[in-house]
């Protein structure tokens, strides 16, 4: 029996982008799975299994055949739905012989991937992700792949952003957080983190997103997705102007997004992104918020990055110091409840009977 | 290269008969119940004349109460397993492997056809009820010799209506199996679990109509032949031996009990590696593996010990053995001396 992971199985994860993934083989390791991804000749993404049949060697070490995949040792060909179609040497071909097929779907940019029980893997319930669309919002992200971190530190991250004035000092970071009141609601599968700063100086980052000097409004509106996406609407408006009650045309409007994936049981997958709704064309301020989040260890995201690593080594080298909560955790910890009770509807499908000694 | 089988204690909860000659055992583990996915089988650790045997058997339906079901058929001439299955009593103790599943079924695909024969209805019933809840477009053909012989067909009929089609062999109704392969979806997949007639049909059929061979499935384990079980004679004379073979054990295992060293992988007919050559065969040789193409086994070349017989007499092969030293006598050994 596997002890129980921290993750659940059944669940839509981010795996790539859709750009990622063409025409030859690509590895990932999704929620401890290694998985093989790529394009049909149709254009539809396949993912199998990352282990050959015959002897394990993975299958993302071999080649394209086609639609089919050549494992590089031995040339068993496995075909999209991970049934043997070549074996060297023989006439018939086992009828065990295959390999599993991961459920995948493109959608929002994004390929997810649906490592648990395919018979659940419903479309339906991939996250609402649509603010990557590169429609209505613009924005280009990019990945951390193999953050050294649990990848629900990630969340607790997204879902506290208090920890912006100290890790964010100079760009996004203003005492301002710290002082506002904050709200936290949920539902069956979401947890929201609603904070408003009325009437502050804005800091850095937004007063030249905004463009225009004056005082303003500030909002971070942070959803959580069960189990690990994360979507912050976040922007400033003119104080007065009345973006607490809803208007926000004089306001500059953005909204940070991730999808963090587990990898392992210690590290993850981070897709993030920053998108926004106004000068949409500028493909120039395109970059710069890209920079202003990723660059070369400089950006807002590098920073968390250093911290989330510092803090999984720490955790690691006192496995069993606990964690004490604050007032501010509130949303993360709302995270976690609905995450462990996903891990616990999942844990009593799998034993579904533990007799009594 | 197999996993170790991780065994687990059980108990026989309770049997009840679904036909004259299929009963259905309720077996509850003692510990954890690993859900198991459609296909799944479990080797169950089976008394056949006193010593401890292996028989593989399908898992039926999703088990939401934490039981693992069975169903074995009254076989007067199988290998012994159903005779074995079948003294078992309510309460007693049971060694079973967790489940594994050589016999997979794959989502997805626009439409299915499954295919059942007799007691191979059981790996069948667990994939219907699945694909029908995965609002899947399948049909599953059902054929029994006689009405009574049609196990689970009420349950199915409940579960999945007009999917179901029922074929009694003796009122006349068969399969066409051409003609439903014609009909199906060319990326369906067709899944096959029945008597080894109505799997070499179908492997046959399903060949001729050019279709890709990784869309029909199938197992092969408990194959029956074309001949009945019956026992026969093995020489080897490289080795100047004669080994019997009883109608309950394979060929392989009859060498291996003669002490005749032998490599294997699967044990049920796939993988190749028991195969040894024919010499001479007195009476004709039953192959039962799916890892020769029918023109080989037509040859009569070699034969997959695990599962393949001679339907009586006496057959001669041949083995791997070179080892120097010499063993019985070296007399002139044919089936007809
Ligand atoms: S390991 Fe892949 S063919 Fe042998
Ligand atoms: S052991 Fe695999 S075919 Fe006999
Ligand atoms: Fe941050």
């Amino acid at each position: 029996m596997n002890a129980s992971k921290p993750f659940p199985l059944n669940a839509w994860y981010a795996a790539a982008w859709c750009h990622e993934i063409g025409r030859e083989l690509s590895a990932r390791t999704i929620c401890g799975k290694n998985v093989v991804l790529y394009r049909l000749t149709d254009g539809v993404i396949a993912a199998l299994e990352d282990a050959c049949w015959h002897r394990l060697l993975p299958l993302s070490l071999g080649h394209l055949k086609g639609d089919d995949v050549m494992c590089g040792y031995h040339g068993l060909v496995f075909n999209s739905a991970g049934r043997c179609t070549y074996m060297p040497a023989q006439k018939t071909i086992n009828p065990s012989a295959c390999v599993r097929v991961y459920p995948v779907a493109e959608r929002h940019r994004l390929v997810w991937l649906w490592p648990g029980d395919p018979a659940l893997a419903d479309p339906a319930k991939i996250p609402n992700f649509h603010w990557n669309d590169g429609t209505q919002w613009l924005g280009e992200g990019g990945t951390f792949y193999q953050l050294k971190c649990d990848y629900r530190l990630v969340i607790d991250n997204l879902m506290d952003l208090t920890h912006e004035t100290y890790v964010h000092a100079g760009s996004i970071g203003d005492e301002a957080i710290t002082a506002a009141p904050f709200d936290v609601t949920h539902t069956g599968d979401t947890a929201t983190m609603t904070r408003w700063m009325i009437d502050i100086e804005p800091p850095p980052f937004w007063a030249r997103q905004l463009g225009r000097p004056g005082r303003v409004d500030r909002w971070q509106i942070v959803t959580f997705q069960a189990p690990s996406v994360v979507v912050g609407d976040v922007g400033v408006a003119l104080t007065g102007t009345g973006a607490p009650q809803g208007d926000r045309s004089h306001g500059a409007n953005g909204a940070f997004l991730a999808a963090i994936t587990p990898e392992t049981e210690m590290t993850c997958h981070y897709f993030w992104n920053f998108v926004r709704n106004y000068r949409r064309h500028d493909a120039q301020l395109t970059k710069e918020l890209q920079l202003a989040h990723v660059n070369g260890g400089a950006g807002v995201y590098d920073q968390d990055h250093r911290v989330l690593e510092a803090q999984q080594a720490a955790i690691d080298k006192n496995p069993r110091s606990p964690f004490y909560d604050l007032n501010i955790d509130a949303g993360a910890l709302w995270a976690r409840r609905l995450i462990d009770r996903m891990l616990a509807d999942e844990q009593a499908r799998v034993i579904a009977n533990v007799a009594a000694e | 290269m197999a996993k170790p089988i991780e065994w687990a204690a059980t108990r026989l909860r309770a049997t009840r008969e679904l036909t004259p000659d299929v009963r259905l055992f309720e077996i509850e583990p003692d510990r954890a119940f690993v859900t198991a996915t459609p296909g799944s089988h479990i080797d169950v650790v089976v008394p056949i004349d006193g010593r401890p045997q292996l028989r593989s058997y399908s898992l039926i339906g999703p088990c939401p109460d934490g039981l693992y079901r069975i169903a074995v058929k009254r076989l007067a001439s199988s290998r012994g397993g159903s005779i074995g299955m079948w003294r078992l009593k309510a309460g007693e103790r049971l060694t079973i492997s967790a489940p594994s599943n050589s016999f997979e079924l794959s989502y997805g695909r626009p439409e299915y056809l499954l295919l059942a024969g007799g007691i191979g209805i059981t790996p069948i019933y667990t994939m219907a009820l699945a694909l029908k809840q995965a609002g899947a477009n399948f049909r599953l053909l059902y054929a029994a010799r006689s009405r009574g012989d049609l196990a689970l067909a009420d349950e199915l009929a409940r579960h999945i209506g007009e999917r179901l089609q029922l074929f009694v062999g003796e009122e006349g109704q068969r399969i066409d199996i051409a003609g439903e392969i014609a009909q199906l979806d060319r990326r369906g997949e067709l899944y096959v679990c029945g008597p080894f007639g109505m799997l070499e049909a179908t492997r046959r059929l399903w060949y001729d109509a050019g279709r890709p061979v990784a869309h029909l499935r199938y197992e092969t384990f408990s194959n029956a032949g074309n001949f009945a079980d019956a026992s026969f004679k093995i020489r080897i004379p490289r080795l100047g031996l004669e080994v019997d073979v009883p109608a309950n054990r394979s060929m392989l295992e009859a060498l291996e009990d003669a002490g005749v060293d032998m490599i294997f992988g699967c044990r049920r007919g796939e993988c190749g590696l028991c195969v040894l050559p024919i010499l001479e065969a007195s009476a004709p040789v039953d192959h039962r593996d799916v890892f020769f193409s029918s023109e080989e086994q037509a040859t009569n070349g070699k034969l997959c010990t695990c599962v393949s017989r001679a339907a009586s007499g006496c057959i001669t092969v041949d083995t791997p053995d070179r080892m120097p030293t010499q063993r019985h006598s070296p007399t002139s050994l044919s089936c007809r001396a």
